[in-house]
């Protein structure tokens, strides 16, 4: 269960907003220091672990840098609820293990908002008032490699099971 | 009983080994090549690998390209490179590219991207090796690993759109210009997660080059993969390519109008007049007459959608005999060392430094904000790249317009947007 304050952000966010070009030379904590400056300059400073993105269209949109996904972890981010994503973004951040829920009612909730998100049951909960927003769920093969921790620590647990297969 | 199957269906079902897949299944496809960058590559998926103790699959089956942090401008660049290298020799990858120019247009300058194969990359604009009837797609840099480790991937099969253009393009109206319309029209995520094909007697008189810019920005539209299905010019270019000659067998991946189109869109290729996207996406895209006298300081020729040998020759086209305006800077970076040979050759690389240009090593640079040549606080771009998001070429205060080469060059010489047929003959 991931818990913490909505971050609200609009249509397109892309990739060069979440991973600017310029910084990507450099570790991850560096560049996540720069994650979404073009649109809120205090963003960085202000996530605390376990906060939630709730964002509209096209979240992730733009280049296949996994480190668009990778800073929001880096930061602490927990799930990013939006009402559609890019796809290769919406790829890489499950193959991190971050949770991305496709959510029709996203733009419904303010920042600011307490939330509680449950992605295996794929619900976010406001905290206050307990409005509930339903996400779509996952399909099981993603959600069994989400819930290992991304596809990397998936492929160590069936390589062990099958080491020539 | 299923019905005649789109391109990437049938594309997409010879690599999941099976008759016939329809929309919407999630399959497992085994790839016949694996590129990568020196971004998002080796240096992502060694430690990654390492931990796995696995080794990659089929060396002969992956590509290696250095192209985003060439040529190292800093200790931090010359690094990735070095790693890059390393890595590369050490799993004795059999195709490397260092410095040669861009993945996207060097794969295919060997021959790599052929009729059939099925090609993930560790590139967004990787659907550009769908314009030789390849079904390529891009991936990040996790995902790539278990490609590199399995030799498979799964894919959800997608819808497609047919956009057919008919007619034919005026002089000084360019893929890119249809690409753009495409961009304003259809907005950034009509097509998220569908493939595109291409089709009409517009696109069949497209050479290569230019039906690789097609498909290269189709990654703008959110496709999956942008397709077009291979023909005698696509022939040809195999042949010159080097390219081995079972790829001739091109009959099993031609368009079939029957099949089960999401959409069937169509375009009047003789109606498209030059278009520009203004910042900070390609979809604010519109007539360039909509945007004729906005001053601009840098005008940039570059990328694997805006500097191949035939957008190097547009851009000659305009300035061949004329200077660029004062205080105005046209900076030119071939997509491939080959290209810049060939621009050599022929004329075209001294009538773009005649008029004024500065030449930059090949590579993904500038386009990306990446190395050199970024832009400055305020500075106002055209560009003949793929992607004008806020901040991507340097400052997050510039402000990035996109045309093709010859409504660039035009730009630079007027030093604000122009029409660019004004300045051709």
């Amino acid at each position: 269960m991931i818990e913490g304050a909505a971050h609200r952000f609009g249509d397109n966010i892309d990739t060069d907003q979440l991973a600017p070009g310029r910084y990507m030379k450099g570790a991850i904590s560096e560049l996540a220091r720069h994650c979404l400056e073009t649109e809120d300059p205090g963003f960085a400073g202000r996530v605390r672990p376990g906060d939630v993105i709730v964002a509209g269209e096209n979240f992730g949109a733009g280049s296949s840098r996994e480190q668009a996904a990778a800073v929001l972890m880096k930061l602490g981010i927990g799930a990013v609820l939006a009402r559609s994503f890019a796809r290769i973004f919406f790829r890489n951040a499950l193959n991190l293990g971050l949770p991305v829920l496709v959510c029709p009612t996203a733009g419904e909730i303010a920042d600011g908002t307490r939330l509680m998100v449950d992605p295996i049951l794929g619900q976010a909960t406001e905290m206050a008032g307990g409005r509930r927003h339903d996400c779509e769920p996952l399909p099981a093969h993603l959600m069994a490699m989400v819930q290992d921790g991304g596809l990397l620590p998936h492929l160590e647990k069936t390589l062990r099971k099958s080491p020539h297969g | 009983m299923a019905g005649p199957s789109t391109l990437a269906e049938r594309l997409i079902a010879r690599a999941a080994g099976r008759s016939v897949v329809s929309a919407g299944e999630i399959v497992t496809c085994r790839v016949d090549l694996a590129m990568m960058h020196d971004s998002g590559g080796p240096r992502r998926v060694k430690p990654m690998l390492e931990r796995l103790g696995a080794q990659v699959w089929d060396p002969s089956r992956v590509a290696v390209v250095s192209d985003h942090y060439v040529p190292a401008t800093d200790a931090e660049s010359t690094a990735i490179l070095d790693l890059t290298r390393t890595w590369a020799s050490a799993h004795g990858i059999a195709h490397v590219f260092d410095s040669e120019g861009i993945c996207h247009v060097v794969l295919p300058e060997r021959g790599l991207v052929r009729p059939g194969m099925f090609i993930v990359g560790g590139d967004s604009h990787s659907p550009t090796g769908g314009a030789f009837g390849a079904f390529m797609v891009g991936i990040g840099a996790t995902e790539m690993l278990g490609v590199l480790v399995k030799g498979e991937i799964w894919i959800k099969v997608p819808r497609t759109l047919l956009l057919s253009w008919h007619g034919c393009l005026e002089a000084g109206v360019t893929a890119k210009d249809m690409m753009l319309r495409l961009c304003s029209t259809l907005g950034q995520t009509a097509v998220n997660y569908r493939a595109v094909e291409f089709a009409g007697e517009a696109v069949a008189a497209l050479p290569m080059a230019e039906r690789m810019t097609l498909c290269n920005m189709t990654a703008e539209l959110g496709a999956k993969a942008g397709l077009i299905a291979p023909d005698a010019i696509t022939l040809r270019h195999l042949q010159e390519a080097g390219a081995p000659l079972e790829a001739a067998d091109i009959a099993p991946w031609q368009t079939d109008l029957a099949a089960d189109y999401e959409q069937r869109l169509s375009y009047d290729a003789a109606a498209l007049s030059p278009q520009v996207a203004a910042p900070h996406t390609p979809a604010n895209a519109g007539p360039v007459g909509d945007y004729a006298g906005v001053a601009i300081g840098r005008a940039y020729i570059g990328a694997c959608t805006g500097a191949k040998l035939d957008d190097l020759r547009m851009a000659a086209e305009v300035l061949r005999g004329r200077r660029i305006a004062a205080g105005t800077r046209l900076v030119v970076a071939p997509a491939s060392i080959r290209i810049q040979r060939q621009a050599e050759a022929d004329g075209t690389l001294a009538a773009l430094i005649e008029a004024g240009a500065e030449l930059l090593a090949t590579g993904c640079g500038a386009c990306a904000g990446f190395g050199s040549a970024l832009l400055e606080e305020g500075e106002v771009c055209i560009s003949s790249t793929a992607r004008n998001f806020k901040g991507r070429m340097g400052a997050a205060s510039a402000r990035i317009f996109l045309g093709s080469p010859y409504t660039v060059a035009a730009a630079a010489v007027a030093g604000h947007i122009i029409d660019p047929r004004e300045l051709l003959s």
